[in-house]
């Protein structure tokens, strides 16, 4: 497959940079920096080390036996970011975005944050660091997130509400950019999905695909083998294409990305972009959106924030036009039976995204021969998410 | 060939005035009250009128016009009706008008149909405030074809490069963003202000208007000092809101408008 983007942030027809001329100097300054990085073997190093010690890297990949029998069909492997430091694979991202912002000698972070594990993952990050920070989310998310809201508070960083729209990611991250574009001397923004204009969307999939370039060499070593199936849950899509990327090129191995179903597509609340979405431009980027035929952006849903938003990164957009990666969904009431189901036959408890990633599993998997090899993305756990499905089921703590 | 943004900035530079360039959000509160602003705040004074077209998320505007939007939304405003109604509007009034609309209403509308429609309807030119000139490539030519100017924007963070570039793209006028932030917001920095509209004059004959952070009749004289446009965009959008349940609205807001132009023209 070639490779993308091109030197224009151009993923087949998706991508690019769709911004307000005042940003422009900045991205131009951001692509030249990490290119920069990426050669500069000590900055590889420092990366590296922090990963390993820090984050607690390589994240291992479980065979889910118990599962694997209740399901019986495919062999299911996890791949286990949920133990990563902070709970998710966010932090991939926000220790290399840290350094970068360290050697643009930006001494202020933003960030936007949906389910709030990209917020704890730049807050924690700036905080090791010693940068200040202020995290963007909207107020909707707040509420169904207040842990993590406390966590990223405790770590130091000033997080802000925002009341506009749909009060949710799409709206914390139009109001990360107006901060951006007024602050945009002294501040780094570190997007936390692989979206946005370029370079942040090949950067982040750049941080994330150390997941599938470990999983790879880990599957080979368990089954020597590669894997039949990847599955991973879609709302950005950092943590899918950070497992995918590294099977790109192995033409046997089948990807399936999972979206939010919300209530159902028909009900129209849920964020299936490849699901009734058409290609255009929101936040920097050309690709998959919600939106009505005015070109306004439509309120989506889901249980879980963070696939909670109204477009896909737009290297997505390709592979679902390519047909490398097929894409699905997962509907509220399935996740949360997976998120049972993984708590109560594997005892992990997992995030309400990831549920989704899980929730296809359960779907596939009795499908397949037991031949077969499934790894799934345990994109992160489910700590954040326990007093929300308490409250959903009427349960006071 | 020479539109109506190219005859007035003629006009005023012969007469050495300065172009009031008045910002109104189509549909806040009604588009029927947009219509009669417009005419109002011509009379008013002012010489072109850049109209906003309500977006669900407008990236680079601040709270004053987002509220706006938010407002032309809720009154069913989209660009099919703003089209709609500017067609009506040009057979009252040749000011040049240019909308300021985000890249993904024009993008459901298919390019090609909306330069069309947009052209037949008498717009003159257009903003686009999330597209700088790199990605103006298929916008370009239905663009020119309908006879639509694309007015790019220019920041106090442009490099030296991106001044040359953006200059050479721009037409009908470049619009120098005087902060670095959203619209809006206050001016810190005067003397910066014409520190770099200085240097974009010395690479292009294009005029130059300034905009973002001009909200007095103060600042309108300052600026207009400095540039050969000001722009005026959420002051106004303020005073739309604060008058819009009393019946004389439109006037009110050319009172205002009146003031910017008055305080511009004794500068001169």
């Amino acid at each position: 497959m070639k490779k993308v983007p091109d030197s224009h942030g151009r993923f087949g027809p998706y991508g690019g940079r769709y911004v307000p001329e005042t940003l422009m100097p900045a991205l131009l300054e951001l692509e030249q920096e990490y290119a920069a990085a990426r050669k500069d073997r000590g900055f590889r190093q420092e990366l590296a080390y922090y990963l390993k010690q820090y984050v607690g890297r390589p994240t291992s990949l479980y065979h889910a036996s118990r599962l694997t029998k209740k399901l019986g069909g495919a062999k299911i492997y996890l791949k286990r970011e949920d133990l990563c430091h902070t709970g998710a694979h966010k932090i991939n991202n926000a220790i290399g975005q840290v350094l970068l912002a360290m050697r643009m000698k930006k001494p202020r972070i933003i960030a936007e944050t949906g389910a709030g594990q990209h917020g704890v993952a730049t807050a924690t990050a700036a905080a090791m660091f010693g940068l200040e920070c202020e995290i963007y989310m909207g107020t909707e998310d707040m509420q169904r997130q207040a842990l993590n809201v406390f966590r990223m508070r405790l770590l130091g960083a000033k997080v802000t509400g925002v009341d506009a729209g749909s009060r949710t990611l799409k709206d914390a991250i139009s109001e990360a950019m107006r901060d951006w574009t007024t602050n945009v001397r002294t501040t780094h923004y570190i997007l936390g999905s692989v979206l946005g204009a370029h370079p942040y969307p090949m950067m982040i999939r750049d941080f994330q695909a150390i997941i599938g370039q470990e999983a790879r060499k880990q599957i080979l070593a368990a089954e020597g083998k590669l894997p039949d199936y990847l599955v991973a849950c879609v709302g950005g899509g950092s943590n899918s294409i950070g497992l995918f990327h590294a099977f790109l090129g192995d033409k046997k191995v089948k990807m399936i990305g999972v979206e939010a179903g919300g209530t159902g597509i028909q009900s129209g609340k849920h964020a299936a972009r490849f699901f009734g979405g058409k290609p255009g431009v929101l936040q920097g980027t050309m690709t998959y959106l919600l939106q009505d035929e005015d070109g306004q952006i439509n309120l989506t849903h889901s249980v879980s924030a963070g696939l909670d938003y109204a477009a896909v990164g737009p290297e997505h957009s390709l592979y679902h036009d390519l047909k490398r990666v097929q894409y699905t969904y997962a509907t509220d009431d399935e996740a949360l039976a997976a998120f049972d189901l993984l708590a109560t036959v594997e005892g992990i408890v997992p995030a309400l995204e990831s549920a989704h990633a899980i929730a296809e599993v359960v779907k596939l998997a009795p499908k397949l021969k037991k031949s077969n090899v499934i790894i799934a993305n345990l994109s992160g756990r489910g700590d954040k998410d326990v007093q929300q499905v308490a409250r959903m089921r009427g349960v006071t703590l | 060939m020479t539109g109506r943004i190219e005859s007035t900035f003629q006009r005023l530079r012969q007469a050495n005035k300065k172009a009031l360039i008045a910002y109104l959000m189509a549909g806040d509160p009604t588009l029927a009250d947009t219509e009669r602003l417009v005419l109002e705040i011509e009379q008013a004074g002012a010489d072109i009128i850049e109209l906003g077209v309500p977006f669900s998320d407008p990236i680079a505007d601040g709270p004053v016009i987002q509220l706006a939007a938010e407002r032309g939304l809720r009154s069913g405003t989209s660009l099919r009706k703003i089209l709609a109604m500017m067609k009506s509007l040009r057979t009252s009034t040749q000011v040049p008008i240019v909308l300021m609309v985000y890249y993904n209403s024009i993008h459901a509308m298919g390019l090609e149909t909306f330069c069309r429609e947009a052209g037949m309807a008498g717009v003159d030119g257009l903003i686009v405030p999330d597209m700088p000139p790199d990605e103006a490539g298929p916008l370009k030519g239905p663009a020119a074809a309908a006879g639509l100017r694309l007015i790019f924007l220019l920041a106090p963070t442009s490099t030296t490069e991106r001044r040359e570039y953006v200059a050479k793209e721009s037409q009908g006028f470049l619009y120098y963003v005087s902060l670095t932030g959203i619209t809006g917001a206050k001016i810190q920095n005067m003397a910066e202000v014409g520190k770099n509209v200085g240097k974009i004059k010395k690479v292009t004959k294009t005029p130059v208007a300034v905009g973002f952070g001009v909200s007095t009749p103060e600042d309108a004289a300052t600026v207009s000092a400095m540039a050969d446009g000001v722009i005026v965009g959420s002051a106004i959008v303020k005073q739309i809101a604060a008058h819009q349940q009393s019946s004389d609205m439109p006037e009110k807001v050319g009172r205002f408008v009146a003031s910017l132009k008055t305080a511009m023209n004794q500068l001169a």
